[in-house]
């Protein structure tokens, strides 16, 4: 029995691949878009702009404070109710977007505040402007903080894509539901889902460790 | 949106959302107290001297966090009864939420054990102390003061992570929007209400996870 059952499972491997083209559409754009705000708010938010800093603030604390789900289910609801249609793909990849970007924000901030102010200070006094001392000083310096952090967040990012699955996003979690309806044995199924996400983020979970280790080695090293 | 945001029918439905937000505090408060066992476990294999537990714990924790909660969700849930082992939902959600969060407090306990000097374990063993009064009167009490704020951490997660549950049709916050949306089809009012719920909770354990942080620093100086 079980062997007719690997079989089958064998026979709709394409149709798994092609849901795995999708998570990693899903996560891949939701990530490079969510990288890019959430540098920009986490900039603000370690600036000295108080209303800018509170608004972000709070707005993060919403998003970290509920479950992906109901606000996934929020925005694919709702917008119609507001009169904007949107199908179930770019109403994933914005809730994906927005929790990636609110995620990254406070790792930003996190790193920027981790540079030492004379830093700041000197570059200051040197006649850098707003600009060029974050691209030349403080950002350079933060992403050692910053770096390994952000990649386990990427991690935990492409997981939470699966979550999408439950507004009808033939991502591969979706395809493994589908599958166990027709093949029911749910073991083999999520089993080859597991593996495909496992092939994925173990790489990056490694990664993330690695960096640590390295950009800490070197931290140290500095302080002596 | 907001002129027809209907505050009736949430008082209406304010009985099933306060039963279901009590079912939100078990199902996570069980799973925190299964998983809180499991790390232990875990952790207590990771760390010991025999390389087949501590490799066994590593695959444990390893697998588990390189794959999505809803993923581990539905194999317990489509793949135990193939198996021939029947639970209900409530049972195969607090597994699953065990299973997942066990994996991650074992690392935030081997931190924070880690964390300890060594010369306190050294001072224990030439006190002639075993293993489990070592762990018990030494390791243990220290590494709570450290492993507390990041286990708080885990712990808003787990209650986030219990909104999956919905999904194998358990009666909890985020079922109760379902509830709501496909009854009265109010999807706004719904999930906007769960939300709410949620951010009582999450803004409890943040004040906690402040409490626990500015404590440590207290017990440190």
């Amino acid at each position: 029995m079980w062997g007719f059952y690997i079989e089958q499972l064998i026979h709709s491997l394409p149709f798994f691949l092609k849901g795995l083209g999708m998570t990693v559409a899903v996560s891949g754009l939701s990530l490079a878009a969510g990288t890019v705000i959430g540098f920009i708010w986490g900039i603000v938010r370690a600036s000295r702009s108080r209303f800018a800093k509170t608004l972000i603030g709070a707005w993060v604390d919403v998003i970290r404070g509920t479950p992906f789900l109901v606000q996934i289910f929020t925005i694919f609801f709702l917008f119609p109710e507001i009169g904007i249609q949107l199908e179930a793909f770019p109403a994933a990849v914005i809730a994906l977007t927005n929790l990636a970007a609110c995620f990254i924000c406070e790792i930003v901030a996190a790193g920027i505040q981790a540079v030492p102010s004379g830093q700041r200070e000197a570059a200051t006094s040197t006649g850098l402007n707003w600009f060029q001392q974050l691209r030349y000083v403080i950002l350079p310096q933060s992403m050692r903080v910053i770096l390994p952090p952000l990649v386990g967040q990427y991690v935990l990012l492409i997981k939470d894509s699966s979550v999408v699955s439950a507004i009808g996003v033939l991502d591969v979690t979706r395809v493994g539901w589908l599958t166990v309806q027709r093949i029911p044995q749910g073991l083999l199924v999520f089993g080859l889902v597991a593996v495909l996400y496992f092939v994925i983020c173990y790489p990056l979970i490694q990664l993330s460790n690695r960096l640590e280790k390295r950009m800490s080695v070197g931290y140290t090293r500095g302080k002596e | 949106m907001l002129e027809t945001f209907n505050f009736r029918v949430i008082l209406e439905y304010m009985p099933l959302f306060l039963s279901c937000f009590l079912a939100t505090l078990w199902l996570s408060g069980a799973g925190l107290l299964g998983a809180l066992g499991m790390g232990l476990l875990a952790c207590g294999m990771r760390i010991s001297r025999f390389k087949l537990l501590s490799r066994a714990a590593y695959v444990y924790i390893e697998s588990i966090r390189s794959t999505p909660l809803l993923v581990q969700l539905f194999f317990f849930y489509f793949g135990l009864p193939s198996l021939g082992l029947r639970m209900s939902e409530a049972s195969t959600g607090i597994l699953a939420l065990t299973l997942n969060s066990g994996a991650y407090l074992a690392e935030i306990i081997r931190a924070g054990i880690q964390s300890i000097p060594h010369g306190q374990l050294e001072a224990a063993v030439s006190s002639g102390l075993n293993y489990f009064q070592r762990m018990r009167c030494v390791i243990l009490p220290q590494a709570i003061g450290v492993t507390l704020p990041p286990l708080l951490g885990q712990a808003i997660v787990l209650v986030k992570d219990s909104a999956l549950l919905s999904l194998i049709s358990l009666p909890e916050l985020t079922r109760a929007g379902q509830i709501m949306t496909s009854e009265r089809f109010m999807p706004a009012e719904g999930f906007l209400t769960s939300a709410v719920f949620y951010l009582v909770i999450y803004y409890f354990l943040k004040s906690l996870t402040h409490w626990s942080q500015r404590r440590l620093i207290y017990l440190q100086t």
